[in-house]
């Protein structure tokens, strides 16, 4: 099997997103701080906040920007929030670099450009723009490398990047698509650093070979992405605006499918891709999406299908706090989103996906664990996602059980349960349909009282995709198709076996083909 | 008449930096600001092409009052030269000389025509020079390509605020000659700044010496030797004085 061969599969499509957004981003990023740079340099009272505002942007970590887009621009996930985000980073260098050079042209030259006649604009056009050229393009490549490198982390907001190789790989432990998607992406960074630079030692010694050269690396550049281009003109029927309650059968249109960022919900697009396909729909994913991102996805009808899990909904969607027996939670939060947001929780898997404190079994042995109360005063150290840290299912844990002394770390779920196997840390919060707590022989701790929520796997459909019947008969095959079992081997397959997510995929469909 | 200022004033916070300063020129003629540093003479000579706007006062150049054009057409009609030159770094000698002709859109017959001419008559062969860019020419160079891109545009007027005080003995010298050369040849007038009256002496008609922002006397170098009006004058003719005794000493008996 050739190198890399499944990642060049995506490959057209995901380079022609992060070249979009890349080059979009840069583009509007040039066209709004060089004119701001241009007053700003001149005026003091306009320049320090300017600057000001552009530092704070640059402050805010890439992904947290990014993520903020998408409440910010009412809920719409994918190009649009990414574009956003992107341009605004690239706004600081280049708005700097503008005000540096003009306040670096001599003054003596500024005032000749006056006295030989020019009038203030023609100053700027002819004198300033031009001797501030060369700090103004640093700035520009600058903006350029940074906006590459930042385009990558607009997977979990949904938009198609070399991002969408990094985060899968990481979250699959696929070392070989992490590295895939890095090395394009820093060869893309360079390329456009070097072009750039072509193109203004051409303005400069105003040679046209240089300026050839500069547009055949240009072409060089885009051309990988244009093969994509052609092709998603024709899939131009997307969405499922469909009258309600009218039955189109799914063949030819375009249904949008969601995941976030974890081994089983790529498992599990995968399945509802193949489901849907099955059916003659053309499926498109939006994976490795940030979990709020991802309802907020749902509820805008920029995300048809996705999965998600009682208890996350309940705590962080509904905010509610007091726990509720499984099948309460569930329907009162299906009664919730409906009535809420018009979404509906349409299936049960039939799986759960709970948290577990998890230890390895010589730590159960050694300090005879068998539920979480004996965790009390052990002083022992507990590692989770950072998202299950700020839930008030861990404070309401912590005090029912007297975990005060516990220290937490936060970790990426891919990482933590090596982790607890390695000794690193005593205690995990395991998911209960990961595989590897059976490979690592990890030994779940026992909730007596029931402090941890229930986290019920099922289908969410966006407001549109609910009245979709075609749709719903697709999809109702899934109903109570996957035991945790079931689910638990699937995620085995890729994050043990570290054999493609579509192999995991594949097993079941066959599984929920086989009932 | 040519120009005529009157009662020019400028200050700036509290300092008045011009008081009330008045003058006028014929065509042809040249007139030198000569004083101490800080005594107005460039802010003067910079409210006369706009560079500055005077607080109080009025100009008139060629019967038109300044305020009647937009400054940027106001300054097409008069030549401006300084110290460091100003030339635009990114611009062949010969660009930096058409600025003014391209901005009064002359045709390009005449445009080159008048580089190659200007080029002549400030010692700089076209064909050597027109092509370089600024910082391939020494400083004497460099002033004289300022002085051929400030006359591209035919002003009846050059104002020159102290064009010689960055050049060697040797190079000025050549550029004063030049410079009266010019006046001959092309007839425009000229205001010149300096703070050295030997310049003064050499290229000018009438000499208005500037104190605190006043002149304080105006007339030919003569006038003031024989009857400087103030300290200041007196101060100011003292080392050309003793200059002068050392010159005549050294040479008695053997100029020219």
């Amino acid at each position: 099997m050739p190198v890399f061969a499944e990642e060049w599969l995506v490959f057209p499509e995901r380079y022609a997103g992060h070249l979009t957004l890349s080059l979009g981003a840069l583009a509007l990023g040039i066209l709004i701080s060089a004119p701001l740079g241009v007053f700003a340099a001149r005026s003091e009272r306009l320049a320090g906040p300017a600057l000001g505002a552009a530092s704070v942007v640059q402050t805010i970590p890439g992904l947290a920007l990014l993520a903020l887009m998408v409440p910010l621009m009412g809920g719409r996930i994918g190009f649009w929030p990414a574009f956003a985000a992107l341009t605004l980073y690239s706004i600081l260098p280049i708005l700097r670099n503008t005000i540096v050079g003009l306040r670096g042209v001599d003054a003596d030259v500024r005032e000749a450009a006056l006295a030989v006649g020019m009038t203030a604009r023609q100053r700027v056009r002819d004198v300033d723009l031009p001797l501030a050229a060369p700090v103004i393009v640093a700035g520009v490549r600058t903006a350029a490398v940074w906006v590459v490198g930042a385009a990558t982390l607009s997977t979990p907001v949904g938009a198609q990047s070399l991002g969408n190789y990094i985060f899968q790989g990481l979250q699959t432990r696929n070392w070989g698509a992490v590295l895939f998607g890095c090395l394009i992406s820093a060869a893309l960074a360079l390329a456009l650093d070097q072009v750039i630079a072509l193109f203004e030692r051409a303005a400069k010694t105003r040679r046209r070979a240089l300026l050839y050269g500069g547009l055949a690396g240009l072409a060089l550049i885009i051309a990988p992405a244009l093969t994509v281009l052609s092709g998603a003109q024709s899939a131009g029927a997307r969405g499922v605006a469909v009258a309600p309650g009218a039955v189109t059968p799914l063949e030819g249109r375009t249904i949008v499918v969601g995941a976030k960022g974890f081994t089983e919900q790529y498992v599990l697009a995968d399945l509802i891709r193949r489901v849907l396909e099955a059916e003659g729909a053309r499926v498109e994913l939006r994976d490795g999406l940030g979990s709020t991102v991802q309802f907020d996805a749902v509820a805008s009808d920029e995300i048809h299908v996705s999965i998600d899990y009682s208890g996350t909904v309940w705590a962080t969607v509904m905010k509610r706090e007091e726990p509720a027996p499984r099948a309460v939670m569930f329907a009162e939060m299906s009664a919730w989103l409906l009535a809420e947001h018009d979404i509906l929780a349409f299936a049960r898997l039939g799986f759960e996906n709970a948290y577990a404190f998890a230890v390895t079994q010589e730590t159960a042995a050694e300090r005879s664990l068998d539920e979480i109360g004996q965790l009390a005063g052990s002083g022992l150290s507990i590692a989770s996602d950072p998202e299950f840290f700020g839930r008030p299912e861990w404070t309401r844990t912590r005090d029912a059980y007297g975990l005060q002394d516990l220290s937490t770390r936060g970790m990426d779920s891919a990482f933590m349960y090596d982790a607890v196997k390695n000794g690193e840390v005593d205690i995990i919060t395991a998911y209960t349909t990961d595989g590897r707590i059976d490979a690592f022989d990890l030994a779940l701790l026992d909730d007596p009282f029931a402090v941890l929520p229930p986290y019920d796997a099922f289908i969410l459909l966006s407001p549109q995709a609910s009245q979709d019947v075609a749709l719903l008969n697709a999809l109702e095959p899934l109903r109570g198709a996957l035991t945790s079992e079931a689910m638990r081997r699937a995620n085995a397959i890729v994050d043990l076996e570290r054999r493609p997510v579509g192999e995991a995929g594949a097993s079941l469909y066959e599984l929920v083909n086989a009932r | 008449m040519l120009l005529a200022v009157e009662t020019l004033t400028k200050r700036f916070d509290d300092v008045v930096a011009v008081d009330g300063v008045s003058f006028e020129l014929d065509a042809g003629e040249t007139l030198a600001l000569i004083g101490a540093s800080g005594c107005g003479k460039t802010t003067t000579l910079k409210m006369i092409n706009r560079l500055i706007e005077p607080d109080q006062g009025a100009i008139r150049l060629g019967g038109e009052a300044a305020g009647d054009v937009a400054a940027h057409e106001w300054r097409r009609r008069i030549g401006y030269v300084i110290q460091s030159a100003g030339l635009f770094p990114h611009r062949t000698v010969a660009e930096n000389i058409q600025t003014t002709p391209r901005l009064l859109n002359w045709d390009e017959d005449r445009i080159a025509a008048k580089t190659g001419a200007l080029l002549d008559l400030v010692g700089l062969a076209p064909a050597e020079f027109a092509d370089r860019a600024p910082d391939e020419l020494s400083g004497g160079q460099r002033q004289r390509v300022g002085l051929a891109r400030a006359l591209a545009g035919e002003p009846d007027l050059l104002l020159m605020d102290e064009p010689f005080a960055a050049l060697d003995p040797v190079t000025k010298d050549g550029l004063l000659e030049d410079i009266a050369a010019l006046r001959a040849e092309l007839g425009f007038a000229a205001v010149i700044v300096t703070h050295d009256f030997s310049e003064a002496l050499r290229l000018a008609d009438e000499i208005a010496v500037m104190d605190a922002g006043r002149i304080v006397q105006q007339g030919q170098a003569a006038d003031l030797i024989a009857a400087p009006a103030d300290d200041s004058v007196e101060a100011m003719l003292a080392a050309p004085r003793r200059t002068a005794r050392a010159v005549s000493k050294a040479f008695a008996g053997a100029l020219d």
